[in-house]
């Protein structure tokens, strides 16, 4: 029996491909140059993973955006985990795969405090952590939660499934973050921050965050900063008729919110989520962003009516930043200010093998992307190679 | 932003979960984010909750949108901004 | 007076024993667990006649040996398609075979846990037994360890084979060459997402089963369908997928390669699974399939021989080596853009945000 993966495969036929990459050229062939930024770490791998740079004219650039929660967690945070695991043997640290992997201060990564004793472990949803808490009564379940609003509302969830159940043995450490206010950041970088280097030309906005927030939120941006958005789907289809979108409004001078992604968007988002993530979570006054800085009103924590499964309040875990590695442009490269080949880390030092920065570990990290499935592009690094007969362009 | 794939609810079980089927897998998820969920609805399911339904009239439509814009480029360019969804 | 006959052993509880210390201490009872499991299963002459090695013939004239060696931990012992019995003589097997050479004879180690069930044991053993007569080879020596419980994972099993390599046969990662095709004998990705599908959190239910088989009757046919010399590489992309066995090669070879993605199969479900945990198919482990870069001119040849195997049915013609100082394996996606397939990094985590 043969099965197709409907709403997944049809958004992958490559006879449209071609007649979108057409439609772009044609509509891009103005005689100026267009730089439009992904948000979404989830729209870097499609572009990264589909080669879709092919497919896009040569003065057509995408920058990769912020959008990618991994990404932006600072050391600190990850220390804090560490710090507890490594603390104390009765803590079981869940979290989500990507986490395990990013390098912290002493050299030290989740994964490899699990190597050096902590109990650490990947769970695919955050229910499995809550699942854990109730089946290991002695240990004290602690769920290291990251994500933008998409990964938020089943946060809130097991929250308060845990509260319902007066589960006294698991509690959170919530790193949740909010997406507007990453938009704002590279719109209007905070003080201390050099101002954008690069034009943006509009925003291809983020798909399932979408899906909860709707596509209101991003209203304020376009028209403030006269900046198009367009909130694509996932699959490459939606990100090239996206760019199509970005195009137009360019060409014809018009700076709305538009939402290719119908299907799974709606103007108002998923009520029912917003509600529960209301309940649980309330913004902190400022959090701190590897690359953007603190930033105010642009992370989560948990309300005090849920402080017994608050893992920061439970066992008094305080937060100290860290600064990155002098050399590591993560920073600039969540900013869309640089990009992976402008770091001399990249490819060398750095590699998904051996990260430096977060944007190396995760697959959406823009270095990762680049690296696994781009850098065939790069021009050599050594002098006596010569370059590589295929595309030159950059990702 | 995050991965989350669109499955087809086969089967509804006990206390808000389900089971989905998604290229001839299987896997129990939760529709504790949203109402009014039916077998052989699609959802998008992300790490183990479904966050919305998908709509198929807009998927078909979305779909005929692309497949448009590949005809004639110029054709589809002078008929002004026709890709503008609601 | 009763009288204790000589050889009189009282059978092992299959049923309900557990192994103990005493299994691995050397005394009586590892003799009497290797005769009555072990010898009887895999029943052969060299085996039943209990000496510590097995004196073995030297090979044909113009043939070579060949030597290879593979530990099996995988978790859990039993999955859809096979166990850590079978993967044990597959692995092995396949090793040999993608040398070029006939897999003739396995040495096969036990570690076991003190407290598994000997029912587990047996069925584990009778697996492998099965796993060689198929593939036409003999365990012939072994040996067997008990750790404290705590200290192991049931059971691990070492397997090393010994082949032997007909003249004219030398197919090696550094041989291919621009221009040679590249191809693979069938679906990819089954055996690591079938043992991903019993991994506790990340549980779903599909249809994958293990593609875990020998693959020396496969290379036989190959080496009968084209001049030996044709057949440039052999080998079996096991973990890291297909990915690190083709960026191994790159290197080892000095070519770059160029695939298409719509040529190289992958069944749905392995496909959706991928998806559903954000792996790529590339990069997970098969355990019953085969890489081969062959010359052009006999490629077709080749392909024709694979599809003709009941193990090469869905056999694909997938690329081709090229000219690339950077070795660099490319890969044309399937809405014609270009992209690397780069090595497996690390231990493949679910992609999740």
């Amino acid at each position: 029996m043969k099965y197709a993966m409907k709403y997944i495969d049809e958004f992958r036929d490559q006879a449209l491909a071609a007649g979108l990459a057409r439609a772009i050229a044609h509509e891009a062939d103005t005689g100026r140059d267009y730089a439009f930024m992904e948000f979404c770490g989830g729209h870097t791998h499609t572009l990264s993973r589909y080669g879709i740079a092919d497919l896009l004219p040569p003065t057509l650039r995408m920058i990769h955006g912020p959008g990618c929660p991994v990404c932006v967690l600072p050391i600190g945070r990850v220390d804090m985990a560490i710090r507890l695991a490594l603390s104390r043997p009765e803590v079981i640290l869940c979290t989500y795969g990507d986490c395990l992997r990013v390098p912290a201060s002493d050299g030290l990564s989740l994964l490899k405090a699990k190597a050096h004793g902590a109990d650490v472990r990947m769970v695919y949803s955050a229910a499995d952590a809550l699942a854990l808490a109730r089946r290991e009564p002695g240990r004290e379940v602690v769920f290291f939660a990251i994500g933008f609003e998409t990964t938020t509302p089943p946060t809130a969830l097991v929250l308060r499934e845990a509260a319902r159940q007066g589960l006294a043995n698991f509690s959170v450490i919530c790193n949740h973050v909010l997406t507007p206010a990453a938009i704002a950041a590279i719109l209007e970088p905070p003080g201390g921050i050099a101002p954008q280097a690069v034009q943006i030309d509009g925003f291809v906005g983020p798909a399932h965050v979408s899906t909860v927030i709707g596509s209101r939120p991003y209203e304020a941006f376009a028209a403030t900063h006269r900046k198009p958005v367009v909130i694509a789907g996932f699959e490459p289809l939606d990100v090239m008729q996206a760019i199509l979108m970005l195009l137009r409004q360019v060409n014809t001078g018009r700076a709305v919110v538009e939402n290719e992604f119908t299907r799974a968007v709606t103007r108002d988002g998923n009520l029912k989520a917003q509600t529960l993530v209301a309940e649980v979570f309330e913004q902190r006054p400022g959090f701190e962003w590897r690359g953007l800085g603190t930033l105010p009103d642009s992370a989560l924590r948990i309300r005090a009516a849920f402080a017994a499964w608050d893992a920061e309040a439970k066992f008094d875990l305080g937060y100290t930043p860290v600064p990155d590695s002098k050399a590591c442009e993560c920073g600039a490269i969540l900013r869309g200010v640089k990009s992976p080949i402008d770091c001399k880390l990249f490819g060398t030092v750095c590699t998904p093998e051996t990260p430096m920065g977060s944007c190396m570990v995760s697959s959406e990290g823009a270095c990762a992307a680049h690296y696994t499935y781009g850098r065939f592009r790069d021009l050599p690094l050594r002098a006596s190679d010569t370059p590589t007969p295929a595309n030159q362009d950059t990702a | 932003m995050c991965l989350a794939l669109p499955a087809r609810i086969v089967e509804l079980l006990d206390g808000d979960q389900c089971r989905v089927e998604l290229g001839g897998v299987r896997k129990e998820i939760s529709l504790a984010l949203i109402d009014g969920a039916a077998v052989g609805d699609y959802v998008i399911v992300h790490v183990g909750y479904a966050l919305t339904k998908l709509d198929p009239e807009e998927a078909a439509q979305t779909l005929a949108l692309f497949a448009e814009a590949g005809l004639d480029p110029a054709a589809s360019c002078a008929q002004g901004d026709r890709a503008t969804p609601r | 007076m009763s009288a204790v006959k000589p050889d009189y052993a009282r059978p092992l509880d299959l049923r309900t024993g557990r192994v103990d210390l005493a299994f691995g201490a050397g005394g009586r009872a590892m003799a009497h667990l290797v005769a009555e499991l072990f010898a009887r299963a895999f029943a052969n002459d060299y085996l039943g006649r209990g000496d510590d090695g097995a004196v073995l013939p030297a090979p044909g004239p113009g043939e070579r040996l060949v030597m290879s060696t593979d530990a099996h931990v995988v978790s859990p012992l039993f999955f859809p398609g096979g166990d850590i019995g079978s993967l044990s003589v597959h692995g092995t097997v396949n090793d040999l075979a993608v040398m070029g050479a006939r897999p003739l004879y396995l040495a096969a180690s036990f570690i076991l846990e003190e407290g598994f069930p000997l029912a587990d044991l047996a069925r584990i053993v009778e697996s492998m037994a099965a796993a060689a007569r198929t593939a036409g080879v003999l365990v012939v020596t072994g040996d067997t360890k008990v750790v404290e419980q705590g200290k192991g994972d049931g059971v691990f099993i070492t397997t090393t084979g010994v082949g032997a390599l007909p003249a004219g046969r030398d197919p090696g990662g550094a041989r291919a060459r621009p221009g040679d095709v590249v191809l693979v004998s069938g679906r990819l990705g089954e055996h690591g997402m079938a043992i991903m599908a019993q991994r506790e959190s990340l549980a779903f239910e599909s249809e994958i089963v293990s593609d875990s088989a020998a693959l020396n009757g496969l290379v036989e046919a190959l080496y009968a369908a084209v001049p030996a010399d044709a057949i440039r590489v052999l080998r079996d992309p096991t973990r890291g997928g297909l990915a690190s066995t083709l960026n191994e090669i790159a290197a080892q070879s000095g070519v770059g390669m160029e695939l298409d993605e719509a040529e190289i199969p992958v069944s749905p479900p392995v496909r959706a699974a991928c998806e559903l945990l954000g792996l790529d198919p590339l990069c997970v482990a098969n355990e019953g399939k085969l890489v081969a870069l062959c010359a052009p001119e006999h490629a077709d040849a080749l392909l024709a021989a694979m599809r003709a195997h009941p193990l090469g049915a869905e056999a694909s013609r997938i690329g081709t080596a090229t000219s690339d100082p950077q070795h660099f394996v490319q890969i044309r996606t399937g809405v014609g853009g270009w992209r690397m397939v780069d090595w497996l990094s690390g231990e493949q985590l679910p992609r999740i945000c």
